[in-house]
């Protein structure tokens, strides 16, 4: 099937043709979404400058949970299919995910000082992308404990299934928890309805966040896959 | 079949008596994390009620998560877990059979301490009834997803700190549900203890397999 034909040898071709394009990319929406983000977009009209925040905070957010579920099918596919690339693939996406969190965390919490008048609060979404952080760590930590490299990749795979099942159910609990104490003005992020002004630099720096993803997400699998390859080569090399 | 189960409940129960600080290392541990809170905090009634179904369901969680390494404990450096694999049981229900051992050899001890510590929090009876049924409901899940944490680092030397990391997150929703189905205002109580139940369910049904799975992974 297509994980039977994925012949590792072509997928590294692949990814080594897609590099320049994916880097050209993400430098080019990179630099047309911060000058569009930080300059030609309009201040909001409750949060002012500080609004800008959320251009560079959302599409962490949205990339940090979209790496999760990579990750997560991934693993499921290693777990069916036993196609070493497609652990790599998973375990390559796992720190770059959490780094995604980790950097909607810290935006997120820059964002709610002058916004909310404080670094942190409990709230559904800031709530949800905190235990995210904590999956990612678990299956880190879980893939570097376990000392045969077979079982580690196995059980981390089964980890990371596990839990992105239990994903959506963690975020109806925190949603439902979060209902239970509506607190009294929680300024919405983004807003009740977003204006076309504001939209055009989010989706172009979604675009940007998503290129730059792939970029390193394709760097770091090339990464591990070229060792693992080159001895190969050289077995053919001195094949007579 | 059945004797094969409940013959490894009752060998589980043995060893969780015997070994490890017995079963009165989880309520005991549980009322001292119920005791630090009045005195870190004012003890007054009104905060006391206020804390107490969070107090009971941290604690009752943080029991359970102390106790997850004993579910496999020697059974994988003693061979016991592969004379199980090679027996009669799937090990799906190996793995039920040890989450029923361990349920009632540390569950049903936190569900009796449950009361007493619910008095030293001045809960009144019904409350007190809400968070008994709350617990009764998601203790099995708390084990067995504790006993899918557990198969996970079956195994490895002192792998405490990463059960719980691994466990914590993928346990919050039954904190989440058990605490508010006790504490919630009106209407949010009962909705609270449909979720915590169909959790239960769930695990009960998706993670015995998953962990026989996993058991397998972990015996090669």
């Amino acid at each position: 099937m297509l994980a039977r034909s994925l012949n590792p040898r072509t997928v590294l071709q692949l990814l080594r043709r897609i590099d320049p394009w994916l880097g050209i990319a993400s430098a080019l929406l990179f630099a047309f979404g911060i000058v569009d983000a930080l300059l030609l977009s309009p201040p909001d009209y409750q949060q002012g400058e500080s609004v800008r925040i959320m251009y560079v905070h959302v599409p962490a957010a949205y990339l940090a949970s979209q790496a999760y579920l990579l990750l997560a099918g991934m693993s499921a596919l290693y777990l069916i299919w036993r196609n070493p690339l497609a652990d790599m693939a998973a375990a390559t996406a796992a720190p770059i995910g959490a780094a995604f969190t980790a950097l909607a965390l810290v935006t997120g919490s820059l964002w709610g000082r002058p916004t909310w008048g404080t670094y942190w609060v409990w709230d559904a979404r800031l709530t949800s992308v905190l235990v995210l952080l904590f999956l990612y760590l678990g299956y880190i930590a879980l893939r570097q404990a376990v000392e045969t490299p077979d079982k580690a990749r196995r059980l981390a795979a089964w980890l990371a299934v596990i839990g992105a099942i239990d994903l959506p159910i963690i975020r109806f609990s925190v949603e439902w928890w979060n209902t239970l104490h509506q607190p009294a003005s929680l300024l919405r992020p983004d807003g009740p309805s977003i204006d076309p002004s504001m939209l055009r630099p989010l989706l172009v720096m979604m675009a940007a966040y998503q290129a730059f993803f792939l970029f390193v997400w394709a760097r770091g699998l090339r990464a591990r896959l070229a060792p693992r390859l080159k001895h190969e080569t050289l077995k053919e090399r001195t094949r007579v | 079949m059945t004797r094969a189960f409940f013959a490894i409940v009752l060998r589980d129960l043995r060893l969780h008596a015997t070994s490890g600080g017995g079963l009165l290392l989880a309520p005991g541990f549980f009322a001292l994390v119920a005791t630090l809170f009045p005195l870190a905090l004012n003890p007054a009634p009104a905060t006391l009620r206020l804390i107490a179904p969070a107090v009971v369901w941290i604690g009752g969680l943080l029991a359970v998560l102390i106790s997850l390494e004993r579910i496999f404990g020697e059974d994988i450096e003693d061979g016991s877990l592969d004379a199980m694999a090679l027996g009669l049981l799937p090990l799906a229900l190996v793995a039920l059979a040890k989450a029923l051992g361990h349920l009632v050899a540390f569950g049903v001890p936190l569900l009796v301490t449950a009361p007493l510590i619910a008095l030293a929090y001045q809960l009144d009876t019904a409350t007190t009834g809400k968070l008994l049924l709350s617990l009764l409901l998601g203790l099995p899940a708390l084990t067995l997803i504790g006993l899918f944490a557990a198969a996970l680092t079956a195994g490895l030397k002192r792998a405490g700190a990463l059960i719980a990391l691994i466990v914590v997150p993928l346990e919050l929703p039954v904190l989440i549900f058990g605490v508010w189905s006790v504490a919630a205002p009106a209407g949010g109580g009962q909705t609270g203890l449909i979720y915590l139940a169909l959790i239960t369910l769930g695990a009960l049904i998706l993670l015995p397999a998953a962990v026989g799975a996993v058991l397998r992974l972990v015996l090669e």
